[in-house]
């Protein structure tokens, strides 16, 4: 499975119960949407794709290189402003202020140009007014892992991460600021079973098992939204 | 092209600070006696066995505010000093040591022994027998680790995703900046950069081998 880079640890769960249940391994390959995209376009041999962009999987699909009927929107990411606990400004109280902050000299965000999380960083920041003020000061991670690393790493003094790597057991104690989801472009997140799979119905089985409840449920554990609509199948 | 004008900055910049920080070294390496010389040989020669995304992480963490170096250089800069041109100069420094010093050591070590001690026996001291007869002799091992250094560096590419930011103009090297097309699907703009620096490094790699055959000598104007 080629999984995005914001599913790390939502995802490490997921195939870590569903091993547990049908005995069926699952080798997950994170990384960014793009990157992935890429890749399969050029016949990298996966099964699943649990994109961070729902446009990949469609990009795919529209090429004939995806399983028919198989594209399924499984989560809405969401992002926040993340700061180590350690920091000078404290982006609970201050939200976008704080990237203004003397104290915040570098920000990291992931790279717009192919993360789906990069380029929804851009239009939060353009829409809070901000952009030109705290350009300068902007990173730019390979994905949001990357991004996030820079981070926690105190590299960067603060950063726009996916939820899902901030409610993680590495970036828990940091302090995080939800970032209001009308301020970007939805981040639809898509998965497929690719046409070339060589293991189509446990591919099948696992996607089963995230559209169920015990996986919608670990999902949200992780700081995604369920969308609501249950024909996720029928979707385009 | 920024993005290879800056890449050709730091090759520069690293060759330079290679040649005066490896030749110290390789000359001690070439001609100290010391038994333990083989583990600060092992030390030089871990860069070339490392992979490049190790080095990159482990020049983060150390560049970073928790990391000895980093906490140094904020002291004295106030800054931090990954995502900076000179974060990539230390980090390319480190990748590229073994490049510079081994050809260094390997051109000392030719130096014909009885020249050495006929340029004691005549008076010089080791500073003036350095310039005078170990360097002039050594010049194709220098103009090797120069060249290597240089070439390395202009083909970086893991160290510099590491601990770069990808900043344009700061950080974003050719290499990075080809794989950015390549990401981004621009295949035809991903296409004449690598052209182009296939050419350079082509052309580079040619005036190695070219003095290393003697087949264009330099100094031979003398």
């Amino acid at each position: 499975m080629a999984a995005a880079a914001d599913l790390k640890f939502a995802m490490g769960e997921l195939s870590e119960t569903f091993e547990k249940q049908t005995g069926m391994k699952v080798n997950v390959t994170y990384g960014a949407s793009g990157n992935f995209f890429s890749q399969l376009q050029n016949g990298a041999p996966f099964d699943l794709f649990f994109s961070a962009d729902i446009e990949y999987p469609r990009k795919l699909e529209a090429a004939g290189l995806t399983e028919p009927v198989t594209l399924y929107k499984y989560a809405i990411g969401r992002i926040v402003i993340w700061t180590p606990a350690d920091a000078q400004v404290d982006v609970t109280k201050k939200g976008w202020n704080a990237l203004l902050d003397a104290s915040v000299e570098k920000i990291a965000i992931a790279n717009p140009e192919r993360a789906p999380y990069g380029r929804a960083a851009v239009a939060a920041l353009q829409k809070a007014g901000i952009y030109e003020s705290v350009k300068p000061k902007l990173v730019y991670g390979e994905n949001i892992s990357q991004a996030a690393q820079f981070v926690q790493s105190g590299n960067a003094q603060a950063g726009i991460v996916a939820k899902s790597l901030a409610v993680s057991p590495a970036m828990r104690g940091g302090k995080r600021w939800e970032i209001p989801a009308e301020m970007h472009p939805a981040l639809e997140q898509g998965a497929v079973i690719l046409k070339d799979a060589k293991n189509k119905d446990a591919a099948r089985a696992f996607l089963e098992f995230v559209k169920s409840d015990s996986g919608r449920a670990t999902l949200s554990k992780y700081g995604f939204e369920i969308p609501d609509n249950l024909k996720q199948a029928e979707k385009r | 092209m920024e993005a290879l004008w800056l890449s050709t900055k730091l090759a520069a910049s690293v060759m330079v600070i290679l040649l005066a920080i490896g030749m110290p070294v390789a000359y001690w390496l070439a001609y100290s006696s010391w038994r333990g010389k083989f583990l600060v040989e092992s030390v030089v020669a871990l860069p070339l066995v490392l992979p490049p995304t190790v080095l990159g992480f482990y020049a983060l963490v150390a560049m970073g505010p928790r990391g000895p170096l980093g906490k140094l250089w904020i002291a004295l800069f106030g800054h931090g000093l990954a995502f900076t041109f000179g974060g990539l100069i230390l980090a390319s420094v480190l990748y590229s040591f073994p490049f510079a010093v081994q050809p260094l050591i390997v051109s000392f070590e030719g130096v014909d022994r009885r020249l050495l001690d006929a340029s004691a026996v005549l008076g010089a001291g080791s500073v003036r027998t350095f310039l005078r007869v170990i360097l002039p002799l050594s010049l194709p091992g220098v103009i090797t680790a120069a060249v290597l250094s240089f070439a390395h560096t202009l083909g970086e590419f893991g160290v510099v995703l590491m601990v770069g930011g990808n900043l344009a103009g700061v950080t974003r090297t050719v290499s990075i900046d080809i794989y950015d097309h390549v990401q981004s699907l621009e295949y035809g703009e991903a296409n004449r950069m690598a052209l182009v620096l296939l050419v350079i490094s082509f052309a580079v790699l040619s005036v190695v081998y070219a003095v290393n055959r003697r087949v264009w000598m330099p100094w031979a104007a003398k």
